[in-house]
């Protein structure tokens, strides 16, 4: 039971963009189509399944102090690994990713839940909620690139929906249609749901990031 | 020179490193409250950026394309940017106390702002020479800056405003940054 709550968790109720607002950056900038979310989603899934195994299987053995050094390195590895797999094996989706792929690195859903989640847990739920994170990711990805590309491509996945006859609205997949779809989705999101998503930027984030909150109000 | 002041003009209009690059989005949402804080933040990440591009250029061209480890630069980066925040913070600490008073808390937050980061693959992937990468990433800090300083006006404006409930907090604050990116996007072409 508690692993199904592990697993889903992570999709839903803590969604990583939606609720907990973590790695704004990727979900903007790349979201231009949705294969291109797809392709994000997955590629920081299995770092995020991998680092939080690791992290979790090191819990004991990584001393306090220096933990977050050990954990962007662990990280770093990974995303090292992701991106020569994906050099190798889909050098396309490489290619429009860019420099976001390492920037995987920073993503602060990962350190979040490496702080949050694995270095408490055994390694079962955290590879477990390394996958529920991760889809919750890829599908907020998913759904933040359809919608750009659906308005402002006039396709989905591909495949022209407009048959020609409305010109798309290009606006939606140059940047600023990145911070106009996002802001629109979750204001949708607090419109439908009980919890409202207020906070900005990286309260829910590790690495002291609640300091650039304390520094606001200092 | 001409050629300098283009790179630095263009990495601060045209290819803005928050409004049209999308790096350093957290710290672009969570210190632009007020015009304090955004110019704290934003002075560390100039002066952090700038020596960081210097160092892991640097560390690039002599270790890593030597010894051929390039698929290495991922992990060296951010460890050389880590190591180098933490010195920074030190040697402020030391010697230039206000200095360090002015940036201090903002420091430790930059190891994992993806800005300063991202510069460093930048300059990589553009092949950039070690004094262009720093005019560069001096550049896109300045262009930081300009975003997160023209932000907080933006969001100071917006505190008085009548904003619907599910709209407040989080989803204006990223419409209003969709409308100060279309004035940036206003610049895209300006240097052919």
């Amino acid at each position: 039971m508690k692993a199904v709550k592990t697993l889903t968790n992570g999709i839903i109720k803590e969604n990583p963009t939606l609720r907990l607002v973590l790695g704004t950056c990727p979900t903007l900038a790349i979201t231009t189509s949705a294969i291109n979310g797809i392709g994000m989603g997955i590629a920081a899934t299995l770092v995020l399944i991998g680092s939080n195994a690791v992290i979790s299987l090191f819990r004991k053995q990584i001393p306090d102090k220096v933990r977050i050094p050990a954990y962007i390195t662990i990280i770093a590895g990974f995303v090292t690994i992701v991106q020569m797999l994906l050099k190798a094996y889909l050098p396309e989706l490489d290619k429009s990713l860019g420099i976001y792929i390492p920037l995987i690195v920073v993503n602060c859903i990962i350190l979040a839940r490496a702080e949050m989640y694995a270095n408490k847990n055994t390694v079962f739920y955290s590879i477990l909620d390394g996958i529920g994170m991760g889809l919750g990711f890829t599908l907020a990805l998913l759904l933040i690139g359809s919608i750009r590309e659906i308005l402002g491509n006039g396709t989905w996945f591909g495949i022209n929906l407009t048959a020609g006859l409305i010109d798309p609205a290009i606006i939606m997949i140059l940047p600023p249609g990145g911070f106009l779809a996002f802001g629109a989705v979750v204001g949708i999101l607090n419109k439908v749901s009980s919890v409202k998503v207020r906070h900005t930027g990286c309260r829910s984030c590790a690495m002291n990031c609640g300091e650039c909150e304390k520094g606001v109000e200092a | 020179m001409r050629e300098m002041i283009v790179i630095i003009m263009s990495a601060i209009l045209v290819e803005n490193f928050v409004l049209s690059q999308f790096l350093g989005i957290c710290p672009f949402l969570g210190v632009s409250k007020n015009l304090s804080t955004a110019i704290g933040m934003s002075g560390a990440v100039i002066f952090v950026m700038t020596i960081a591009s210097f160092f892991t250029k640097l560390v690039y061209d002599v270790l890593l394309v030597t010894y051929n480890l390039e698929y290495l630069q991922t992990i060296t980066f951010i460890l050389v940017i880590a190591a180098l925040v933490q010195f920074v913070e030190v040697i402020l600490k030391k010697f230039m106390p206000p200095l360090y008073k002015a940036l201090g808390i903002y420091l430790p937050l930059i190891t994992t702002n993806c800005a300063v980061l991202g510069v460093a693959l930048i300059n990589v992937q553009r092949e950039y020479s070690i004094l262009r990468s720093v005019i560069y990433s001096f550049g896109a800090g300045v262009g930081f800056m300009l975003a997160l300083v023209l932000f907080a006006g933006v969001r100071g404006r917006l505190e008085h405003c009548d904003v619907p409930e599910s709209l407040k907090g989080l989803p204006i604050t990223m419409i209003a940054a969709a409308l100060v990116s279309v004035a940036f996007f206003g610049f895209k072409g300006l240097f052919g």
